[in-house]
């Protein structure tokens, strides 16, 4: 194909950032509409990406290969599959739609529209990247904008804030890039993930760290890397603060994708690269997974700031993918070669790393525009407010709902699947975490009885009802939520064939084969 | 190769001494208003010594000088780095108010001077020469350190400088003749002949001395034990003086130090042989592992406490001699390769800091990373660059500094298990200093207004910061140019990588 897309979607937002910063600064308007063309140009991209992606092509697509520093056999390619398209299209939706929620950013709106074009392209890099040391790349700068996105725009704990995201984020990447070399160096001299894919699982057999299995510590430091992204207790303490701190739109940004970029990461790169260690690992993660579950939600349920509860409920629902990844395991011997199981599971994750991004999308935004008109987000200090602005409540309301995984919504289908998928194998785990759920209604319910339903504070007598710029960055998510809530069709068609694959290059691991 | 045939492949140094001898009389007749012209007579000499640098291309190691020196593309490319770091800092010297009413013709002079020394540092196979070398460079450092005669602090600097330097003179000075003494010859190529013959009787004297030698170049480029002298006398120095001391004296100590136990304990063969291994029974790797450990983590945790720009970038500097160090116990192509090319990269970004430290200094009076507060708003130019430097120095992509650390761990995971704990201490390193770099960029972003007017340097100011910028950015992208170099010039020790 000559039109090479995927170079398209990571340097539109870049040629986007650099008219940005040509424009004179008191030109605001004109920024900000620059800003939602190059983003609307991106979606565009993807939508066209998507509707010529081949579902029952195994491997990847759009391919582009180039050659950058060969001696040190580094290469620019690039690929999509079904695992990555589900990640582009989240993100290219959600930029766009940040660019509006970001309308009424008054400080250094040159600056901010730049560097938030910056991590869009950072984030869509690390989606379509196939070049180990390309994807390292893109994961790594990332993190310049993101610093500066909420160390200057952010709220009053932001420059703490800020600086703890970044050490937490640049900790686990470093412990990423010694174990890309170590793949580097003992599968051949290669960056290439098509190649490590088929070289590493054999090869890290012979590699040694002081004693320890090599492949074990490499499946280690890869998953430290992605743990801290994802995140994973116990390193999930930068999350809370940084969401909260970070303006709407970043949080909208740091919970819908960047947090996908850690299950992404074990999904390409650790489960099918060191099988072994994925199997030898799963029992664990499927043990993180209830923790965050259980965890995320109890605190959850302890936040009286609005916005911190949001940011905890990411950590239970992104206990669910990890809990739906573990479940790979069902297709071994030892679990009786369940590979329905493993495939739901799988796909559940991946769809429930889909809906969250836009479930949570919805709940930062939903924040923000209460935080925009109260100047404040205590979950106590509300009061009655259905009465006021019910089209606020109604689209609050539909987001809990989803949020709390009710039938008819996405939230449900990808929960549901991957409880099915994981119960043949963690049946103890799955029924603990089910008590996850119903923790996940009482927090949201809870919140929503306190601001909405009662006596209405006479403080918020005149609050001024949603409006339409906020609508539209409200609507399309929405609809996704109660479409993929019915027919959930459209995004697991996309990944069924790379999820079946991932499985089976799991399955070769001889530790499933095992009985 | 006798005296005279010798001088033809000399000439580089030879337009350098002829620069020293110019300047020297120019100075006599310049009136102290227009002695900072000899400035353009030093920039003048340097640019003809790296143009014959650069038509020189030596094949091989060539011995010259009744091999006491030699001359090979090893020392050619450390060469282009005095030569550049010099020219570098004589044009930041022009533009420093700090040096504004004292008289600097000697002080250029100095500086082209030092440029011979570390030439000669980073060619020298003899003891002797080793030794006249390394005072060469440290005498003159000593006198720049102490430039400003009439502010205290700049004379406590050349002070604790020269003691310190004694100091450690002494005990390499005491290391050396250990090293005479069991062999018989100062000739480093002989002196690796007779060691590998010693026989383990030996092995105790030798990492005495070893660890003797060490104390001298560990000094020059500030290793922990060793490194007591850097804050203080960076603090003091006249800011370029600094910025000098930080980046060119320390490639000089590391080409020597590659040099030197690269020749010495390798298995007694000339560098080019296939395969280096350590000798047995003295544990030099082992040492320089440790040093290199504990010196990137003092600096960076010390590094954290400071305050003034000077001293954080002092300190800094404590712990990118570190992790360059890690580089030379790995004993391989891959190790020299990172080293150099991490040298190359840290002129840019360390020269670059400087500069901006200076550009700042110039215009708002201070060095106190507090009062660094708004620039980044008050002066988009400065806080850009700023920010581009502490991201290089820290090792983030898209910047040299990534593409240097990269190289480096990559040359200890592919040198075996022995070095993973080192490579994971380094990478845990990079860490702690994103910490204190990003103070600097948090203080300058995240605190203080914006002006009415944008404040942007003047001509030769701005174009020194863009001349270490684009560089510091552009081999974090494209580094194939750079890595072909570097890899040329280590020919001679192994063929391709």
């Amino acid at each position: 194909m000559d039109f090479n897309i995927l170079s398209w979607l990571i340097w539109v937002p870049v040629a986007g950032a650099l008219v940005i910063v040509a424009l004179p600064r008191d030109k605001k308007d004109v920024i900000k509409w620059v800003a939602a063309s190059f983003t609307g140009l991106q979606l565009i991209f993807a939508i066209v990406l998507w509707m010529n992606f081949d579902k029952d092509f195994v491997g990847f697509q759009f391919m582009e290969k180039a050659a950058w520093i060969p001696s040190f056999n580094i290469t620019y390619m690039l690929g999509v599959d079904g695992l990555s398209l589900p990640m582009v299209l989240l993100t290219a939706l959600l930029s766009f739609l940040c660019v509006f929620v970001s309308w009424n950013i008054d400080k250094a709106l040159k600056g901010y529209f730049s560097l938030f074009l910056l991590l869009d392209a950072g984030m869509m890099g690390v989606f379509v990247s196939l070049d180990f040391f390309l994807f390292y790349i893109f994961w790594e700068v990332m993190l310049l904008p993101m610093y500066f996105l909420i160390g200057i725009w952010g709220g009053p704990q932001r420059e703490y804030a800020a600086i703890k995201f970044f050490l937490y984020t640049l900790f686990g990447s470093v412990l990423m890039l010694i174990a890309i070399l170590a793949l580097y160096f003992t599968c051949g001299r290669t960056f290439n993930m098509i190649e490590l894919m088929a070289t590493a699982p054999t090869a890290l057999d012979t590699l040694s760290w002081w004693g320890f299995s090599g492949m074990k510590v490499v499946w280690i430091l890869l998953f430290i890397g992605f743990a801290i992204k994802v995140p994973i207790f116990p390193f999930h303490t930068w999350l809370p603060l940084a969401h909260v701190e970070a303006p709407t739109a970043v949080s909208v940004i740091l919970a819908g994708v960047l947090l996908k970029m850690g299950t992404y990461g074990l999904l390409r790169i650790n489960f099918p690269m060191i099988p072994d260690g994925t199997v030898w690992f799963a029992g664990a993660l499927a043990v993180l997974a209830l923790i965050n579950i259980i965890w995320g939600a109890l605190c959850a349920l302890a936040q009286t700031d609005l916005k911190k509860m949001v940011a905890y409920s990411s950590i239970n629902h992104m206990g669910y993918v990890m809990l739906g990844m573990a479940a790979v395991v069902a297709a071994g011997a030892q679990h009786g070669s369940n590979s329905a199981a493993a495939q739901l599971g799988m796909n559940g994750a991946v769809l429930q790393m889909f809906n969250h991004g836009t479930i949570t999308a919805m709940l930062f935004i939903l924040v923000g525009v209460i935080y925009d008109r109260a100047h404040h987000r205590n979950i106590d200090g509300f009061g009655g407010l259905a009465s006021k602005t019910p089209i606020y409540a109604g689209v609050v309301a539909l987001a809990f709902f989803a949020g709390l995984g009710l039938p008819g919504l996405s939230g449900f289908i990808s929960e549901a699947i991957i409880f099915l998928g994981a119960f043949p194998v963690y049946r103890t785990i799955v029924m603990i975490s089910t008590l996850g759920i119903l923790l996940n209604a009482a927090y949201f319910l809870w919140s929503y009885q306190r601001i909405f339903l009662g006596k209405l504070n006479e403080k918020y007598a005149d609050l001024p009802e949603i409006n339409g710029r906020e609508l539209f960055t409200l609507v399309p998510l929405a609809v996704l939520v109660v479409l993929l809530g019915v027919y959930p069709s459209p995004i697991i068609d996309v990944m069924k064939t790379t999820m079946a694959n991932i499985i089976e290059l799991v399955q070769v691991s001889p530790l499933m084969i095992m009985p | 190769m006798g005296n005279i045939q010798s001088i033809s492949y000399f000439l580089p140094e030879l337009m350098v001494i002829a620069t020293v001898v110019v300047a020297l009389i120019a100075d006599l007749v310049y009136s102290d208003r227009n002695s900072y012209k000899v400035g353009y007579l030093v920039i003048a000499g340097l640019v003809v010594a790296s143009f014959t640098l650069w038509l020189s291309l030596p094949e091989e190691t060539t011995p010259i000088f009744l091999n006491t020196i030699v001359v090979d593309p090893f020392s050619r490319i450390f060469k282009f780095v005095f030569l550049l770091a010099t020219f570098i800092v004589v044009l930041m010297s022009m533009n420093s108010d700090e040096l504004k009413g004292v008289r600097t013709g000697e002080y250029y002079t100095l500086m082209a001077a030092m440029v011979l020394g570390m030439s000669l540092m980073a060619s020298s196979v003899d003891l002797i020469m080793v030794y006249l070398s390394i005072e060469i460079v440290s005498i003159i450092s000593f006198i720049l350190a102490g430039y400003l005669r009439a502010q205290v602090r700049s004379n406590e600097a050349a002070l604790k400088y020269v003691i310190y330097g004694a100091f450690s003179s002494g005990l390499m000075l005491y290391g050396l003749s250990l090293l005479y003494g069991l062999t018989g010859t100062t000739k480093l190529f002989q002196l690796s002949g007779s060691i590998s013959s010693l026989g383990p009787g030996s092995n105790l004297t030798l990492t005495v001395s070893t660890i003797l030698m060490l104390a001298g170049f560990g000094y020059k480029v500030a290793i922990v034990p060793f490194h007591f002298w850097t804050p203080d006398v960076y603090e003091g120095a006249p800011t370029p003086v600094t910025a000098y001391l930080s980046v060119a004296p320390k490639a000089a100590g590391f080409a020597l130090l590659i040099r030197f136990f690269n020749t010495l304990f390798g298995t007694g063969q000339p560098l080019n042989s296939p395969v280096w291994q350590a000798m047995e029974g003295v544990p030099w790797q082992d040492i320089l592992m440790v040093l290199a450990a504990v010196t990137m983590t003092v600096g960076n945790l010390v590094a954290i406490q400071q305050k003034n720009i000077k001293r954080l970038l002092a300190y800094s500097s404590i712990a990118h001699a570190g992790y360059i160090l890690m580089g030379v116990p790995v004993l391989s192509q891959e190790g020299v390769y990172a080293i150099v090319f991490y040298i190359i990269v840290y002129l840019f970004m360390q020269l670059g800091a400087f500069s901006l430290a200076i550009v700042v200094s110039n215009r708002y009076g201070t060095e106190i990373i507090e009062e660094y507060s708004g620039i980044g708003w008050k002066s988009p130019y400065l806080g850009f660059f700023m920010a581009v430097f502490m991201f290089s120095l820290t090792g983030i992509p898209p910047t040299a500094g990534f593409i240097g650390k990269m190289y480096l761990f990559a040359a200890l995971i592919n040198g075996g298990s022995q070095f993973y704990w080192l490579a994971i201490i380094g990478v845990l390193n990079s860490v702690i200093s994103l910490y204190y770099y990003m103070r600097v960029v948090k203080v300058m972003y995240f605190q203080g207004g914006r002006e009415k007017d944008l404040y942007v340097p003047g001509g030769m100011s701005a174009a020194i910061v863009l001349a270490m910028a684009i560089p510091s950015i552009y081999f974090g992208v494209r580094w194939s140019f750079l890595a072909d170099w570097v890899n040329s010039s280590l020919k001679f020790f192994i063929a391709g990588f």
